[in-house]
């Protein structure tokens, strides 16, 4: 059976991937410091405010913060929220060098 | 016995939307819609109808709030009328886009400027190309019959429909109108399943950014583009039209009231004369067919009930035998001529049908219109054909043109 | 088919508009399959001239639009006279009637019709029928109407009247309904009495 679209109105649903792999549009990454981070330095779940701001939802609630690079566009929104200042945004050119 | 009482067309319309029984109710008052909004108020206030009405600032909430209840599952209605139904422009097509089966009624009256709370269908045919089913009524009993009748086309082919009737004319003039049995509307009215049923288990986003091209999704399926979306519209438009028949049909057959499908025919059998028109100025026409058969003239009369599925079939056939046709509407599209006029020659177009057609623009703004001044007109029309004068022409009836 | 088309003369607060529709009602009760009632379109100020129409037929009625020549005119509000009876307004052999203390010899007319009156405003009076202090005459006017007209009987007039107010207040109207009946005058017109439609008595 051909895979067609059966819906009646406009809809889409959302899963990972759903729009291609975004993280090629990025130009800054996201480099967290893990001496800083609060849930690293504190070995505890806290803060994690980079999970709750992040619109791509790319940030893990996890010790130590992971953000998935396949689709994290860079937009910077989690080093802006960072209370500690735990995250850089790096060129990414830079950073491959 | 039968319930049969005297009421307004507004009553009427608000005493099927009681037997529809909507989840939701937004309307916003305005002439002449208002006591229709005030009766439904009254309805739920006092419990006679287990609904929600939502009290709303303006005409674009009151159909914004139909919209996303209907989204999420609940049978909606809204009604309103002219300045109204521009203001809410946007959301008709956002509802007609979004495939909701939103009912409304358009209690029709001009638009300003300048201000007229009085009736003509301006307002109704400039809202025409919003992707909304238009139906016209004729009189107070076609009203509450033809909402029960959207109710049951709307959540079939998922597409809004605008039950259209003359404001004043029908909304303030009581008739006597047979009120059905609420067990025969269960009968004749399924409960209403949305297409797409949203759930946090599932979530779907609505109405996302479409683009120009299809594309695959993540899970392989090619999407459609907003191209396919309008074509899937205008698909269920092209289906919609078999639905309104059926509806009629069944409608008749349980309740013995036929109002006709896309369109209503009146001694059009050997009619060499046929008027046409929509709502209450069609009814009166058939007076004037009366009064111009008495003068040996073969008069009838077509009534366009469906403006919008265009009754192209209907039209070609009922015309067939026309050598006059005299069209009587009440809009215009300015800088051509009006609108059931223009798509009555689109449906002629490469037919046998070559009678001409004389526009009638007639009864703006609430100028009475007489039966004798359509039967003069009609008269003048056939007389016109007659001479051999066979071009078409839009004539102002009934209006000083001292310029 | 024959149609009856009634104009209903008064000012805004008079229940013009009540009256054709009780007049609609019974109507439908006495067996007309078309009947309709419309009030003026548009704004409606007390004490404003208006008028309110009710059609009456056997079949269902398939006109809408308004009433250029009335069968019957009931003017509420004597000074209206002038303006309900004027050239044109009132059918060859209709009729006209007029909450007034004058007979219908006083009242006159150009003969082309014919006149009935009645003093609704005292019998309404009599029978302690009054709104914010005024009387009420529209009921009243249909009792007479009933009288001079036969198109509808006082029974008929009074079921009518049920479907439109409470019972209560509905037998309120009734004694000045049944009293405004007996004592209307009814002067049919001289000029044409051969074609005149309606009953010759005024009894139904």
């Amino acid at each position: 059976m051909e895979n067609i679209d059966t819906n009646v109105s406009g809809v889409c649903t959302p899963a990972v991937g759903e729009a291609g792999r975004t993280g090629e549009w990025r130009e800054l990454r996201p480099v967290i410091d893990s001496t800083k981070c609060i849930p690293e330095v504190k070995g505890k779940p806290a803060c994690f405010l980079c999970w709750l701001y992040c619109p791509d939802g790319v940030v893990s609630m996890t010790i130590p913060v992971e953000i998935d690079m396949d689709y994290c566009k860079g937009c910077g929104v989690c080093a802006e929220e960072c209370p500690p200042n735990a995250i850089k945004m790096v060129r990414e050119v830079d950073a491959d060098e | 016995m039968n319930d049969v009482r005297i009421i307004t067309g507004n009553e009427a319309a608000a005493l099927a939307v009681k037997l529809a029984k909507p989840g939701v109710i937004a309307a916003y008052p305005i002439t002449p819609q208002t006591s229709l909004a005030e009766k439904l108020s009254e309805y739920v206030e006092k419990g006679e109808l287990k609904s929600e009405y939502v009290r709303v600032e303006s005409e674009h909430s009151s159909l914004t709030v139909c919209i996303s209840a209907s989204t999420v599952g609940a049978r909606v209605f809204t009604a309103t009328s002219s300045n109204g139904l521009l203001y809410m422009h946007e959301q008709l097509h956002w509802a007609a886009g979004s495939r909701l089966p939103v009912v409304m009624c358009c209690v029709n009256r001009g638009v300003g400027a300048p201000w007229s709370i009085f009736n003509d269908q301006q307002d109704s045919f400039s809202q025409r190309d919003t992707g909304w089913i238009q139906i016209y009524c004729r009189d107070n009993q076609e009203i509450l019959d033809t909402i029960i009748q959207a109710y049951r086309i709307a959540e079939e082919v998922y597409i809004p429909v605008m039950v259209c009737y003359d404001g004043f004319i029908l909304s303030h003039t009581m008739m006597p109108v047979e009120i059905p049995d609420s067990g025969l509307i269960e009968e004749f009215l399924p409960p209403y399943r949305p297409h797409t049923i949203l759930s946090p288990d599932d979530p779907k986003t609505i109405n996302p950014v479409f683009f120009p091209t299809r594309r695959e999704n993540s899970e392989g399926i090619l999407c459609d583009g907003y191209m396919e979306m309008r074509y899937k519209l205008q698909a269920a438009f092209e289906k919609s039209g078999e639905v309104i028949r059926n509806a009629s049909r069944e409608w008749a057959e349980i309740t013995g009231r036929d109002h006709g499908g896309l369109i209503w025919e009146y001694m059009t059998e050997d009619a060499e004369l046929i008027l046409t028109g929509m709502g209450s100025i069609a009814t009166e026409a058939t007076l004037a067919a009366d009064a111009l058969r008495d003068e040996g003239i073969r008069a009838g009369v077509v009534g366009i009930r469906a403006y919008r599925p265009f009754p192209k079939e209907e039209v070609a056939q009922a015309f067939k035998k026309a050598t006059a046709i005299a069209v009587f509407e009440k809009c215009i599209s300015y800088g051509y001529e009006g609108g059931v006029c223009s798509d009555l020659k689109a449906a002629f177009y490469g037919t046998d049908i070559k009678a001409p057609i004389h526009d009638y623009i007639a009864g703006l703004g609430g100028r009475d219109v007489k039966t004798g001044e359509i039967v003069d007109a009609a008269r003048a029309t056939l007389e016109t054909v007659g001479s051999g004068d066979t071009g078409n022409k839009t004539i102002w009836l009934n209006c000083y043109k001292g310029i | 088919m024959a149609m009856y088309e009634i104009i209903w003369h008064g000012r805004g607060g008079q229940g013009v508009v009540l009256a054709a529709q009780i007049l609609a009602e019974a109507a439908y009760i006495q067996g007309f399959r078309g009947v309709t009632s419309a009030p003026t379109f548009g704004p409606e100020r007390r004490g404003a001239p208006l008028t309110a129409s009710t059609r009456i037929s056997d079949g269902p009625v398939r006109t809408f639009s308004q009433i250029a020549s009335a069968d019957i005119a009931v003017i509420l509000d004597e000074s209206l006279l002038e303006t309900a009876t004027g050239t044109g307004r009132i059918k060859k052999n209709g009729l006209v009637i007029v909450n007034t203390t004058l007979t219908p010899e006083q009242i006159g007319g150009d003969g082309s019709f014919s006149v009935a009156t009645v003093d609704a405003a005292g019998i309404a009076r009599e029978h302690h029928l009054s709104m914010s202090g005024v009387p009420v005459v529209n009921t009243p006017l249909l009792g007479a109407l009933s009288m001079a007209s036969g198109l509808v009987s006082l029974e008929n007039i009074e079921k009518g009247i049920r479907k439109k107010m409470p019972r209560s207040k509905a037998a309120f109207n009734f004694q000045a309904i049944r009293t405004a009946f007996e004592r209307t005058l009814y002067v049919k017109n001289k000029k044409q009495p051969e074609t005149q439609e309606m009953s010759e008595d005024g009894k139904h």
